[in-house]
């Protein structure tokens, strides 16, 4: 066994360098007492945080050069009104009429998305494991995968009226078809010689699914959840645009009929924050559950380092 | 080995194995005794890893019988445990569940898993991620993996062919430690021949086109080998003068 503590010593001597490439801080604290083995690496790491802060600075430089052009008039403000005047307005608006419009939006989403991606995970596992479910079902799909979802909407409105079920059904149809077809292609993609393990175990079909083809086909379900928030959020305002009384992409349509674009670029604005928040909960998410993937992704890499501290 | 009152550990008989028209296995019988260690060498496309499929139970699409303590073999069964040419672990799964995953989702909470990890020198690493593992350390995981359900017998296909030489030879040396102390048999196909001739009690020389054993050969020499052992040294000659006759026709 002695053979084995010498393997395992390797490996940690491999692993603790590994931390302190990634690590700068606590290489920072050792660089006295360790070698300069890690230095190009920290340097290396440290130049590529600055290019991260300057990807941080650029819209701020951004916004405040529209903000001297637009004082200066440069460019007229019924065009594309001063940041500071986007900012006062959403403050004018009040905290209450603000997270009103913030909240019916993103409830929106949220049960557009959670019906359309709950959909496509049972129908898309269900074609994924049957071939005979796929040989029924593939061309149906296809035909409505290839309808504009938009061209949902009259018939939506015809059927369901102006309330909210017609603008959870249109999010719900966005959401569907990116999961689906990840889901799908997920649950395909799983390597032959671990369903072949499933085998040697004995695994029920179930047992196989939720085992081994589920996770084996997490990272690739969640680049489809991720494009369906995405597009969910899409569907809320084409919905949102046509027929509400409240939410973000009725404050698009306010502002617009009544000549404000300070409201409109509000809207917008608010619409890129709410954005980038459900995305990052969602990679949050799917960092956390797919931890144990070994690919090439600086995101998780410094999550790792991170765990291990 | 074998106790002669019990029906033997395995018993194989394949009168044949088709793929499309092309005949991979012909009139092929094995035996193996509890705790026997047998390895199947031979050269490319002969049906090493064929006749490995089927004592595994994955694949029934051939004429012939297998029978484990004298049942018949109608799929994989848990008295056959398997280790394959590449670790094949569940990268979302710790090294523990990964060992125990046989005994469901929690399976890595078993007893036994540590027990096993300690065996095979990973003690400590119940929690580590697939990732993290070098080659050898997850062999030894898929080792462990394979013992979980104390098999009677381990099927294993050119299991130590992606590691260097000295992880092999250590890996070799635990194999061996952890048949002889579970008393479990071996069948192993390797195109190692110094392998073969050091970790079994008989190696089947199989022939190609079509699939079949050719010759058997005895390594009646005690454990542990000496790898420059010069009666291995003997029958490796004329393995390979053997081989060298195939090359010939």
């Amino acid at each position: 066994m002695a053979s084995a503590s010498d393997e395992s010593l390797s490996f940690n001597v491999a692993e603790a360098t590994r931390l302190t490439e990634h690590a700068p801080p606590l290489a920072n604290e050792n660089a006295h007492g360790s070698g300069n083995a890690a230095a190009p690496a920290r340097s290396a790491h440290g130049n590529l945080r600055r290019w991260h802060l300057a990807g941080l600075a650029l819209p701020v430089a951004l916004l405040a050069l529209i903000e001297v052009l637009v004082r200066t008039n440069v460019v007229p403000d019924h065009l594309l009104p001063a940041p500071s005047t986007i900012v006062l307005t959403l403050w004018q608006m009040g905290a209450t009429r603000l997270a009103r419009h913030i909240a019916a939006s993103t409830l929106r989403v949220l049960a557009g998305f959670g019906i359309g991606a709950v959909l496509a995970l049972i129908l898309g596992a269900a074609m994924g494991l049957s071939r005979r479910f796929e040989a029924l079902l593939e061309p149906c799909f296809q035909a409505l995968r290839s309808i504009p979802s938009l061209a949902w909407v009259p018939v939506l409105l015809l059927w369901m009226g102006i309330d909210e079920a017609p603008k959870i059904t249109l999010i719900a149809i966005g959401a569907f078809f990116p999961v689906h077809l990840s889901v799908v292609a997920g649950i395909r993609g799983v390597d032959r010689k671990l369903v072949e393990l499933g085998a040697i175990y004995r695994l029920t079909p179930a047992a196989l699914f939720r085992r081994i083809l589920l996770p084996a086909a997490l990272p690739q379900i969640f680049t489809g959840l991720r494009t369906g928030l995405s597009l969910a959020w899409m569907f809320m305002v084409a919905a949102e645009l046509i027929a509400a009384t409240r939410g973000l992409g009725y404050m698009l349509s306010d502002g617009r009929e009544t000549g404000r674009p300070d409201l409109v670029f509000g809207a917008i604005i608010l619409l890129a924050i709410l954005g980038k928040l459900s995305d990052g909960g969602m990679r949050w998410l799917e960092n956390s559950v797919l931890g144990w993937r070994d690919a090439f992704d600086a995101y998780a890499d410094q999550a790792r380092v991170g765990e291990k501290r | 080995m074998s106790a002669s009152d019990h029906p033997p550990l395995l018993e194989v008989h394949v009168e044949a194995k088709h793929y499309a028209a092309r005949t991979v296995l012909d009139h092929l019988s094995l035996r193996i005794g509890h705790g026997e260690i047998v390895s199947l060498v031979g050269p490319s496309g002969c049906g090493k890893s064929t006749l490995l499929r089927i004592v595994a139970g994955l694949d029934r699409q051939y004429h012939g019988e297998v029978h484990v303590n004298g049942t018949p073999l109608n799929g994989p069964s848990p008295q056959i445990g398997v280790i394959f040419q590449e670790p094949r672990l569940l990268p979302w799964l710790t090294v523990a569940d990964n060992v125990g995953f046989e005994a469901g989702s929690g399976g890595g909470r078993d007893p036994r898993v540590a027990q096993l990890l300690a065996e095979v020198g990973l003690a400590g690493q119940e929690y580590t991620l697939p990732k993290a593992l070098s080659g050898g350390m997850a062999q030894r995981v898929a080792i462990a993996r394979g013992l979980f359900s104390q098999p009677d017998l381990l099927l294993l296909d050119e299991p130590f062919s992606a590691v260097d030489a000295m992880t092999r030879m250590r890996l070799q040396a635990l194999l061996l430690s952890v048949a002889r102390a579970h008393g479990t048999a071996a069948l192993l196909v390797t195109h190692d021949l110094d392998e073969a001739l050091y970790l079994s009690d008989r190696v089947l020389l199989m022939a190609a086109a079509p699939g079949r054993i050719d010759r058997e050969y005895r390594v009646a020499r005690p454990r542990p080998r000496d790898r420059r052992d010069p009666v291995l040294a003997d029958l490796r000659a004329q393995l390979l003068e053997r081989l060298d006759a195939f090359e010939a026709v």
